[in-house]
């Protein structure tokens, strides 16, 4: 694997909830709490979460447009969690970010060649004064905008050109690492793939790493080499795009990616579908032990006393890092084999515990015995539990 | 799918739909004026509802689906809107040409609709249990403790923990997936025969998208609706609906079922829409996606609206706006080449 350019290490941002008149702290909002990963040099890192999971915060403080409370976040091998002045600027060099709103983001006074040269006037030794009106086209036609339309305003755009020129702006220093924040939300279903396209075309030929925020489970795993799953400011499940996907090992994650639907729809019905009850709870109060207990269905007493460590955990077919003490996969993408199709029932005796039931066929006797597999770990699901 | 033996025969207002068809829209145009011009956001939109029927009106941003559900329900703002031509029937009743005292009564008992934004959909300085009520209070004239009552037993049906103490909550209290669950429950307050849902799902996260899409599909059977979706999300049209039809610059592409509509779409929008998505199954190559941008309003291109963004477009293409005509049993699609597109 190329070598690590950006590592979080412990990361925890947390902002204070200041109550009363004399603004006393009362309580800590804990949106990021403790992580660690690696991107390497040209890989898309996908992280996916839902709203309040700390996705956005976490790609604010690898920016350093927040300061980390805690950890450290290593550039090339150097922590600039505590940098300032000259050596912030220098880094930012290297890591840019583009945000979710197309419409916000960029300055609507401004035309569009100011936007897309202002990273060019901060750091004038990358291209020198005289050449900077030429990379500022050379920029818009590398993202697919003519670059004759140098002198216009944002608002002439539509939201996808803007999203372009937010992109180009992005990538004028050209820096090693671009954080995209939710970059292509905003956008419709038919603008959003050629933006995604781009994307891709441009780490290709300039070499970028992303690091690719998103709460489209699809699009991230289109985009990602490797993908990290938050939950509640933490990192639940963190691997290889295929071993996330195929083989997800954390309750939480099984859950998200059953709840994503496909576009197809001979798959009605066919896929596991795990709906969690309930809400997130608040970043002011996570619960203790892991964070996801409160609505996993496959909450022990352990879970809500031993916080899980993200550790490699098997998941089938190798292993990759997952946070839950129960880890085992669940294919929750793919429409089961129909032989495989299980409906779980509460057992009627005493015992509270769930069991799988395979689907009687008309012309099966009743009496017919499980199957053995049914009851091995692995087979074991949500239905009906939650 | 349509199932006519069991729905009612009649509807709470006493209309009778004709052979289980509830809502007949035919041939609409709505159109805004603006101060730069007249943009004409639905130009001839004609398709059907029957009882129990979950219809998915499929297209992006500025395709005309939100305005077609406005001007079925009567709350498009005239002006700047105004309804040029077209009908829009419910069990055989035009809406259009109704009194708007007898319309009025229709909003609700009859077709009721969930916004996107619950938020800013709930008034916020009313309890929600209060808002609720004011279904009652004002369509069946029941007095306020009742009308809390029967608000209290709605918010129990949709699933809100705790309600009869929460009825009293005002909407900031909630969270987004709870407040849409409020939503719904005013606009099944009535027991309505359609349900319009507009972008229900499209504010909230996808593990609460998956909640609410079952509590509608539940209601829906349980009450035997007709449904009227409105998406761009690929993924919740195909979980759920049983026709759709595709819009695009104010006019239907297509219609046809769904099942038929992605296995093999009879128009080229509706195919590049669905090559241009990528899949939760599958990691995929480049994305196929579509060039360039749906047309501005106020200029539609001459002929199909979309062939400037057509591969498959030619001569004919760009003077002769394509009707939309049958091309199959039960499938409709408005391109000249409709034929070719289905055989790929």
């Amino acid at each position: 694997m190329a070598e690590v350019i950006l590592s979080a290490q412990g990361v925890k941002k947390h902002y204070p909830i200041k109550t009363g008149i004399l603004r006393r702290t009362t309580g800590w909002v804990k949106a990021v709490d403790g992580v660690s990963f690696d991107l390497h040099k040209g890989e898309t890192l996908g992280i996916v979460g839902e709203s309040g999971c700390g996705k956005s915060t976490l790609g604010r403080v690898l920016m350093r447009l927040e300061e980390p409370t805690e950890g450290k976040v290593l550039f090339g091998g150097e922590d600039f969690s505590n940098a300032s002045g000259s050596s912030l600027r220098k880094l930012r060099r290297n890591i840019q970010i583009v945000f979710q709103d197309p419409y916000t983001s960029l300055n609507p006074r401004k035309t569009v060649g100011d936007i897309i040269g202002e990273p060019l006037d901060i750091h004038p030794d990358v291209v020198p004064k005289q050449g900077r009106r030429a990379r500022v086209q050379e920029l818009l036609d590398l993202v697919g905008l003519n670059p004759e339309h140098i002198n216009r305003y944002p608002h002439q755009f539509s939201g996808g050109q803007r999203q372009r020129i937010g992109i180009a702006r992005g990538i004028a220093l050209n820096p090693q690492v671009l954080i995209c924040d939710e970059p292509v939300s905003a956008l419709d279903v038919s603008v959003q793939a050629q933006v995604v396209n781009l994307m891709e075309e441009l780490q290709n030929e300039l070499g970028l790493a992303y690091v690719f925020i998103a709460h489209d489970l699809s699009v991230v795993r289109h985009i990602s080499d490797r993908v990290g799953v938050m939950y509640l400011g933490k990192m639940a499940e963190l691997g290889e795009e295929t071993e996330v996907y195929e083989h997800p090992t954390h309750p939480y994650t099984q859950a998200l990616l059953s709840a994503v639907p496909v576009p197809d729809p001979t798959l009605r019905g066919k896929r596991e579908q795990i709906v969690l009850v309930g809400d997130v709870p608040s970043p002011a109060n996570p619960p203790e032990g892991c964070r996801f207990h409160t609505r996993c269905w496959k909450a022990q007493d352990k879970c809500s006393v031993e916080e899980p460590v993200l550790q490699m955990r098997p998941d089938g077919v190798g292993e990759h890092e997952s946070a839950c003490h129960y880890a085992e996969p669940l294919n929750v993408v793919h429409a089961e084999p129909d032989e495989e199709q299980h409906h779980y029932a509460e057992r009627e005796d005493d015992s509270d515990t769930l069991i799988p039931q395979t689907t009687w066929r008309d012309d099966s006797p009743f009496e017919e015995p499980y199957d053995q597999k049914d009851f091995e770990p692995g087979a074991g699901g949500p239905h009906g539990g939650v | 799918m349509t199932d006519t033996t069991t729905a009612p025969t009649t509807t709470e207002m006493g209309y009778q739909p004709v052979d289980g068809r509830l809502l007949e829209v035919e041939d609409l145009f709505v159109e805004f004026s603006t101060d730069d011009g007249v943009a004409k956001a639905i130009n001839g939109v004609s398709f059907e509802l029957d009882q129990g029927e979950s219809l998915a009106i499929l297209g992006e941003s500025g395709s005309g689906k939100s305005v077609t559900a406005q001007a079925i329900m009567g709350i498009l703002d005239m002006p700047p809107a105004s309804i040029p031509s077209g009908h829009i029937r419910y069990c055989g009743q035009d809406l259009l040409t109704m009194p708007e005292e007898q319309r009025r009564k229709t909003r609700g008992p009859e077709i009721a609709m969930i916004f996107q934004d619950a938020l800013s959909s709930l008034n916020p300085v009313f309890p929600v249990g209060w808002q609720i009520a004011e279904m009652f209070r004002q369509h069946r004239g029941m007095n306020k403790s009742d009308a809390l009552e029967q608000a209290v037993r709605l918010m129990e049906r949709v699933s809100i923990p705790g309600a009869r103490q929460r009825v009293k909550a005002y909407p900031h209290q909630f969270s987004g997936g709870m407040r849409q669950r409020i939503m719904i429950a005013m606009a099944i307050a009535l027991d309505p025969a359609v349900l319009i849902a507009d972008e229900p799902t499209t504010a909230l996260d996808v593990t609460v998208q998956a909640q609410i899409m079952a509590l509608l599909q539940e209601l829906q059977e349980e009450r035997k609706m007709g449904l009227i979706l409105i998406t761009h999300d690929l993924g919740v049209v195909a979980d759920v609906a049983d026709r759709a039809v595709v819009m695009y610059a104010g006019r239907l592409v297509e219609k046809s079922d769904v099942f038929d509509l992605y296995g093999n779409p009879a128009h080229p929008y509706t195919e590049g829409l669905i090559d241009s998505i990528p899949r939760l199954d599958q990691k995929g190559g480049t994305l196929n996606a579509i060039g360039g941008l749906p047309p501005n309003l106020m200029r539609i291109p001459p002929g199909c609206p979309f062939n400037p963004r057509c591969r498959r477009a030619q001569d004919r293409c760009r003077t002769e706006v394509p009707e939309l005509r049958e091309v199959a049993p039960g499938r409709f699609s408005a391109c000249h080449f409709a034929e070719e597109v289905l055989n790929g």
